[in-house]
């Protein structure tokens, strides 16, 4: 699993990478009430909306840290989102994402490096 | 001597009880639990008393075009409407009640004068399309009130039509976009906000299709002059800037931001919601303002209602007086004149002539104050301000505790550090004892924000009764007793309500319980 | 001043607590040029008596609608407001109230705006409304931002029926936005004609029945078309009694209604406050505009009421919010939602009926007239006429002998050539003898 430093996570297979928030974003938030996933067929850049995740009192971007096409998107959110809370890391899931530059993941860091990234936070 | 022994006891000591026991109905005293109206109404019940229909004069001749299948509304007898609305009634809080602190909303006294003259049926029962000939006093009314809001604000126009705060802004950023078309100049793409600016102000700007970028603030809670400057430039309409501005403060700099805005080609917009503190003691246009609206339901005292309706008339400067959207009112050969036509307007607002019956309520508290009277009120509003500060600053830490406020006084959650109660528990604690919560979060630069704006209809003694209350709460949170804020509302109407829930599944509007629906299929 | 309670006393007190010499010490951040020395130059302070008697004055100066023969429609409606709901609008708990932020001090308005969004949902047929907005007019500008937003698409297409101030309004707001808006030309029956203007950058067809000519249309067929174009029907309705009568928008398959409440609870108040009426379906609920009010439950689990999905406003989202709609019509549409629960679904058909039943008398009468002709095929209650003079010369000319005889098209659209059409309504206020006096007045100023 890889992480940025806006708290997202993607994990890869083969050209597949799956992305999400983190823990500790997913707790910063608070309840989430609401995930706007992205359309099946977008083609993103790096820095693009992914999704936006809402609370009761705010509404946040995720932006996509890669480029590729969005092939499928977890709808399963749309009648639970207290599974961002739950589990942000397994069945929240936002999007996966056919990679069109594999080597922009592995820019990214990894979870020891994400956990001191936190603890400098 | 005859002994009567079985009369009623007439000594409270008598009615010993065991604490506070739930009630069986969920009422609490005189506080009824209300259902709605769907679970109250007969579905072929109802409260007005109509005449049949003529013979002859049905629906026959609309065919298919009628409504086949029933609506599905319930209908009150009227004891039993009555009954329903006064009881809702009582759950709400409301200005006549006690202090509604809410900073930047001014909640002031609604004069009940008002409300008999809006109903006067040569004000309440005239259409919008009349002949002009026919409603010439109506157009004289706005047109005093143009010419107060002109004379109070110094600037050489006024837009009557906006419908609230919102629309107002709206309506200023569509004349400043039509000054710039009208110069050939299609560059200006970008509206300039103080992060400590009202939600309206960015969202109207983005609204019709300009990029809004934020402008930094300083330490002591104003605009960030250098910041700004960096800013301006050829791909700049406009900015648009609260002042006082949403800390409660005066933009001491402000004749110096309308020259550097001016310089850069751009329009200063002033977002009026808190013209109350200067109303009568300054007028806009000698700051250099070029648009700002006026709230008639925040300085003007026209009801807030649960939430509306407002007015938002918009003052304007000579740069931007031709583009103003019709209808507009003018002194006409006959009498008065309604322009409903005009090729330099920006356009039209809404459908008619704006909001006819707030119009009447406003002038009517302008006639009653005089000019002396408002100027009195801006020193009053300002006066409660700083009154409410001072005391409270003992036990709260002001976020700008140097210099005086205007007509709201902002703290920070400093002093509620290590107590365990958060700006949130501190406001629905104050439910329980008898007030509304100050405006919280907002704005957003100042964290845990608590912004109180008493207004100038507050007397000494209500306000010392709210600064009494907040001191011994906040003596409360020091020492320890965090439950009573956590927990709180304990007494209001509700405990806290579900905010989440309400958001994650949201059910808004009444649906038949399961039984009833299976029942109609 | 009766509205201020400060003494002299009380503010020498309160400067001293706060620590100032006087009240000009708390003025000090105005820069001295911008301190007014004084009052500005308006009248003093004035007794009730005197404010009173001055907007009488100019109260006495305009011709009220109740005073006589009255036909004027064109998107505000006269009728009989119980005066129940006038009364209860005024209680001090409503009137004097805030948006409700927090919720457990706002129930009685939440729960009125639940019961409300309910009864719009119902009488408009679709599946959400939300809690209003400021009129039918602006309601159709947000309904149109809205449906560019859903499709990504940037034209709106006006249909011939179309209220013109409405579409004014649409064009005002739209265009600045950067969306393009074709609106066709006036016709009495041509709400269809929007499918020969659909491209293929269309977000919306705006439809509104009955229109301004009173035309009632099944626009079934027309949403079924635009959609099948990509697009989206919104369907406008200026007199909200018309539901009582006609098929809902939702049952013709509405994409947006946006509606003028008025004609409930309301009063005609020269033209506002007035309430919008806006319902969605249940999937695009997201980018609708407006307060929403939703049921939940408090820390006990007694059901309440809260102000929800509040990240597409304007004071969560700011830049990105659906609106920068705040302030709404609040006591409007309490009033409205008053008045609805007043009439129940059988007083609400049978009011429409009785405003249909007037408005087949007011044509009846006005085929009698000589050179008169009705042009409205399908009407609820309101018609077109054909005169054959200039309509605002005599709706002028009528007013001179106590009648308000209509709206002239020409008020509302001086360009379309419409000159000699008049648009009149009837409603249950419309008396036989205020329809005999107007048929009489006419065949009179009309007589060669």
């Amino acid at each position: 699993m890889h992480f940025t430093k806006d708290h997202e996570w993607i994990a890869v297979e083969g050209d597949i990478a799956t992305v999400g928030i983190t823990n500790y974003a997913a707790e910063q938030l608070g309840d989430v009430v609401f995930v706007e996933l992205p359309e099946v067929g977008k083609v993103l850049k790096p820095g693009d909306s992914l999704a936006v995740v809402e609370s009761v009192k705010a509404a946040s971007d995720v932006y996509s840290p890669i480029s590729g096409e969005v092939i499928a998107a977890n709808d399963g959110l749309t009648g639970n989102p207290e599974t961002v809370n739950q589990a942000p890391e397994s069945l929240a899931w936002f999007a996966r994402v056919k990679l069109a530059n594999a080597a922009e993941v592995t820019g990214l860091m990894d979870r020891a490096a994400y956990e001191a990234y936190l603890q400098s936070l | 001597m005859s002994m009567l022994s079985t009369g009623r006891p007439t000594r409270p000591e008598t009615a010993v009880g065991a604490g506070d026991p739930a009630t069986l109905t969920g009422a609490r005293g005189l506080l009824q639990q209300e259902p709605l109206i769907f679970e109250l109404g007969g579905w072929d019940k109802t409260g007005v008393d109509l005449p049949p229909v003529p013979d002859g004069l049905g629906a026959d001749d609309l065919g298919d075009l009628v409504r086949s299948e029933p609506i599905g509304l319930p209908g009150l007898s009227e004891p039993e409407a009555v009954r329903h609305y006064v009881r809702l009634s009582q759950q709400n809080h409301a200005i006549d009640l006690a202090l509604y602190p809410l900073g930047s909303c001014t909640m002031k006294h609604n004069p009940r004068l008002n409300e008999k003259l809006a109903r006067l049926p040569g004000f309440s029962d005239i259409h919008p399309l009349q002949p002009v000939s026919t409603v010439q006093g109506a157009l004289q009314l706005i047109d005093e009130l143009a010419h107060w809001l002109k004379t109070l604000t110094g600037l050489p126009a006024v837009a009557m039509t906006p419908k609230a705060g919102a629309h107002g802004e709206l309506c200023g950023i569509l004349a400043i976009q039509a000054a710039h078309r009208a110069k050939g100049d299609a560059a200006r793409t970008t509206v300039l906000v103080p992060t400590s600016a009202h939600g309206t102000n960015p969202a109207t700007a983005a609204f019709v299709g300009y990029q809004v970028q934020e402008i930094a603030q300083t330490a002591d809670g104003r605009v960030d002059l250098a910041d700004l400057e960096a800013k301006l430039g050829p791909h700049v309409a406009a900015i648009m800037v609260t002042n006082p501005n949403t800390c409660g403060l005066f933009e001491r700099d402000i004749r110096e931001i309308a020259r550097l805005t001016h310089a850069a080609g751009a329009f200063f917009y002033c977002d009026g919601a808190n013209f109350n503190a200067i109303v009568g003691r300054v007028r806009p246009g000698d700051l250099g303002v070029d648009a700002m609206h006026i709230n008639l339901h925040k300085t003007f005292s026209t009801p807030h209602g649960g939430g509306g309706p407002g007015a938002g008339p918009v003052v304007l400067s000579q740069a931007l007086a031709p583009f103003a959207p019709i209808p507009y009112v003018v002194h006409g050969v006959d009498g008065f004149e309604l322009v409903e036509a005009d090729a330099r307007a920006f356009g039209r607002m809404s459908a008619f002539n704006g909001q006819m019956g707030m119009f009447v309520r406003a002038y009517a508290y302008m006639l009653s104050h005089g000019a002396d009277g408002l100027r009195q009120v801006a020193e009053d509003a300002v006066l409660n301000a700083n009154y409410v500060k001072a005391r409270l600053s003992t036990v709260m830490t002001p976020a700008f505790p140097d210099g005086p406020c205007m007509h709201e006084a902002l703290f920070d959650d400093r002093w509620l550090e290590g107590t365990g109660v958060t700006t949130l528990d501190f406001a629905k604690a104050m439910i329980d004892e008898g007030f509304h919560p100050m405006t919280m979060y907002f704005p957003l630069v100042v964290h845990g924000a608590m912004l109180i704006e008493p207004t100038e209809t507050e007397s000494k003694a209500e306000l010392d009764r709210f600064c009494d209350m907040v001191i011994a709460l906040a003596a409360a949170a020091r020492a320890g007793d965090a439950a009573r804020f956590t927990g709180a509302p304990y007494h209001a109407p509700r405990r806290r309500l579900d905010e989440t829930q309400a958001a994650r599944r949201p059910r808004l509007k009444w649906t038949p319980p399961a039984p009833e629906a299976v029942a109609a299929e | 001043m009766r509205y201020l309670p400060l003494t002299p006393d009380d503010r020498s007190q309160m400067l001293a607590v706060i620590g100032a010499p006087d009240i000009d010490a708390l003025f000090v951040d105005v820069p001295a040029a911008a301190r007014l020395p004084g009052p500005v130059d308006l009248p003093h302070v004035q007794g009730e008596l005197e404010v009173e008697r001055k907007l009488a004055g100019l109260a006495r100066r305009n011709r009220t609608a109740g005073e006589g023969p009255f036909f004027c429609g064109a998107g505000a409606y006269r009728h009989q407001v119980p005066a129940t709901a006038d009364h209860l609008i005024q209680r001090s708990e409503f009137l004097t109230s805030y948006t409700p932020y927090q919720p457990e001090i706002a129930q009685g308005t939440l729960q009125v705006l639940y019961e409300f969004q309910t009864q719009v949902a119902r009488l408009t047929g679709m599946e959400v409304a939300n809690a209003s907005l400021y009129d039918g007019s602006t309601a159709t500008a947000e309904a149109v931002m809205m449906a560019a937003r859903i499709t990504r698409r940037t034209r709106a297409v006006l249909s011939p029926g179309l209220h013109p101030h409405y579409a004014a309004t649409v064009r005002t707001m739209a265009e600045a936005a950067g969306l393009a808006v074709e609106a066709l030309p006036l016709a009495v029956d041509g709400e269809a004609d929007v499918l020969g203007a659909l491209t293929a950058d269309t977000a919306c067809v705006v439809v509104q029945t009955p229109n301004l000519f009173g035309t009632a249309t099944d626009v079934t067929k027309i949403g079924e078309a635009a959609r099948a174009a990509g697009a989206l029907m919104i369907v406008v309705t200026t007199e909200a009694v018309s539901f009582g009568l006609l098929k809902s928008p939702g049952s013709m398959g509405a994409d947006i209604v946006a509606a003028e409440g008025q004609s409930i609870g309301n009063g005609l108040n020269y033209g506002g406050p007035y309430v919008g009426l806006f319902a969605v379906r249940e999937k695009h609920l997201r980018q609708a505009p407006g307060r929403l009010c939703g049921e939940t439950v408090d820390a006990e689990g007694r059901r309440g009421f809260v102000l929800t999905l509040s990240t597409r406003e304007q004071h969560i989202r700011r830049d990105k919010a659906t609106s920068n709609i705040c302030t709404n019509s609040g006591l409007c549409a309490l009033a409205f939602s008053i008045h609805m629960s007043l009439l129940g679904e059988t007083g609400l058909r049978r009011l429409a009926e009785l405003n249909h039943a007037r408005a087949r008398q007011l044509k009846a009468a006005l085929e009698t007239v000589p050179g008169v002709e009705v042009l409205t095929p399908r009407f609820f209650n309101e018609i077109a006429v054909r005169l054959p003079v200039n309509a605002a010369e005599l709706v002028e000319t009528l007013a001179g002998n106590g009648i308000l005889a209509g709206v002239p098209v020409s008020r509302l659209a001086p360009a379309a050539g419409m000159d000699n059409i008049l648009l009149l309504a009837a409603t249950e206020t419309t008396c036989d003898s205020d329809i005999q006096f107007l048929s009489r007045a006419m065949t009179k100023v009309l007589a060669p």
